[in-house]
């Protein structure tokens, strides 16, 4: 099994979590109407992280969290040969009128952030969605889809697999690139 | 560890399912009951299908879950009702189906009266197919609802006494949740009269108790069935009088018996029969949390099999 390059260390990767912070507050002034909502699975980890982080330097959580579940939404079920399992959508609140960022962990042909933004619409009418990523695979793309912020850009070929390693879940924080997918 | 799609194309009996399967069900099951609590209950998923209700015997609850699961599912969905079709001029099953599926239809939920009807058409058609009751033989789809809302309430299934009470003889409620309890690990137990218990029910692992008080002191929880009256065609019963006396679950009975238990009923109720109505709706009661559980657990059999390949 290939080992994978790391081109985001953990103490890099710590710099860029706060950086990503740092950007959302310069951009949400008024953070009361800002959503952070997490995409199933892996985009839940950096969710939950940027949360923390903007809870501490906002000194309580004053802006909305939830998960997001897309399985339902996607447009490749009964095409793909082995289903996605579904996970739980957390969102105990109506996204109309406030300011949401999506989040993954990687951005990569768009496909994904569409269903997000298709069941997004079942919790209201936003005023805004914006997209945060950890890696953005910006030539990749099947969709006009951009990260408004995204902690770094990973012009690799579409046989290449990207991977974000998050600490709670798979010990120690850091981006690997494959030359192909493992499994 | 979860599979993530059934081992079978149809779903034509409990019997015919694996634990993992169940398993499965019930853990998509419970994100589709998020969708249904949501302001907006409807997903995308089965944008693209075509599910054809083919109802050869009368139902409401049914046929309505069925239903609804399949318009949350933006499933396209055509209802066929036997008394207003063609089956009624003499045309067979097979034509009945065939003709509906010329008209691009990608899965058929039925009820029909013959036991083994739905592994007959799964024979001879490529669409999926949902056993939604099939004569006295088997009714996966309440089941799985019955066995979810047991796990709901009490945290899990294995290791818990469960009793199915009443005709058990004519109930593919009761074979269906047998199959099903008994996969999950639970203890079941059936109790009746004796001229409504099948002869050889020890030979699927559960045991006969006649006195109902005894059932429900042995029990957490209590499936209660109808008196299937359309299916009485001798008397095996004296008097619906007599049954609920011997039989009927009410208010004195279970204050007599010293636990709480949870009562079940698949419906529709004859209330004033099998159970009272302060019985029906009493705390205990979980009767409609089996109904609202019964489009989350529909919803979930529907994508999981229109996702199935080959």
């Amino acid at each position: 099994m290939e080992q994978g390059k790391i081109i985001v260390s953990s103490d890099r990767f710590q710099l860029t979590l706060l950086r990503l912070c740092h950007q959302i507050l310069e951009h949400h002034i008024h953070p009361e109407e800002l959503c952070i909502i997490g995409i199933q699975e892996r985009g839940v980890f950096l969710a939950e992280r940027i949360k923390t982080s903007l809870a501490h330097m906002l000194g309580v959580q004053s802006f909305y969290y939830g998960m997001l579940d897309i399985t339902f939404y996607r447009d490749d079920f009964r095409r793909r040969d082995t289903p996605i399992k579904a996970s739980s959508t957390q969102i105990d609140f109506l996204v109309e009128n406030k300011n949401v960022i999506l989040v993954d962990d990687v951005l990569y042909t768009g496909r994904t952030v569409h269903a997000a933004m298709a069941a997004l619409q079942d919790f209201g009418r936003p005023q805004k969605i914006e997209m945060l990523c950890m890696v953005d695979r910006r030539f990749n793309r099947h969709f006009p889809i951009k990260a408004d912020y995204f902690g770094i850009a990973v012009d690799a070929v579409d046989e290449a697999y990207v991977r974000v390693e998050w600490e709670q879940k798979d010990g120690e924080d850091k981006v690997l690139l494959f030359s192909g997918k493992n499994d | 560890m979860y599979l993530s799609q059934l081992s079978t194309k149809h779903l034509l009996g409990i019997k015919y399912i694996t634990k993992e399967d169940i398993e499965l069900i019930f853990k998509t099951a419970t994100e589709f009951k998020e969708v249904i609590n949501r302001p907006i209950k409807k997903v995308p998923s089965l944008r693209d299908v075509t599910v054809a209700n083919v109802f050869f015997e009368n139902s409401t609850r049914t046929r309505i879950s069925f239903e609804l699961a399949e318009r949350r599912l933006s499933a396209d969905v055509v209802n066929f009702a036997a008394s207003s079709s063609s089956v009624s001029k003499g045309e067979t099953l097979l034509d009945t189906v065939n003709n509906i599926l010329a008209m691009k239809v990608d899965m058929v939920v039925m009820r029909h009266p013959a036991p083994g009807a739905h592994h007959f058409l799964a024979k001879h058609i490529d669409a999926n197919i949902i056993n939604a009751g099939d004569g006295t033989h088997e009714h996966p789809t309440q089941a799985l609802l019955d066995a979810y809302s047991i796990r709901e309430k009490l945290g899990e299934i294995e290791g818990k006494n469960i009793v199915i009470v009443g005709d058990i003889l004519h109930s593919r409620v009761a074979l269906s949740n047998i199959f099903c309890l008994k996969k999950l690990g639970a203890n079941v137990k059936v109790c009746g009269p004796s001229t409504l218990i099948p002869r050889h029910i020890n030979s699927l692992g559960v045991e006969v108790e006649y006195d109902i008080k005894k059932a429900l002191e042995w029990c957490d929880v209590a499936n209660v069935l109808r008196i299937q009256l359309e299916r009485q065609d001798i008397k095996y019963i004296p008097s619906l009088r007599e049954y609920a006396i011997y039989y009927g679950i009410n208010k004195h009975l279970l204050d007599s018996i010293n636990k709480d238990i949870v009562i079940m009923h698949p419906g529709p109720i004859n209330r004033g029969v099998e159970i009272t109505s302060d019985v029906a709706d009493s705390k205990q009661s979980i009767i409609l949390d089996q109904v609202e559980n019964g489009v989350a657990i529909r919803m979930a059999v529907l994508y999981l099999l229109a996702g199935k390949r080959g």
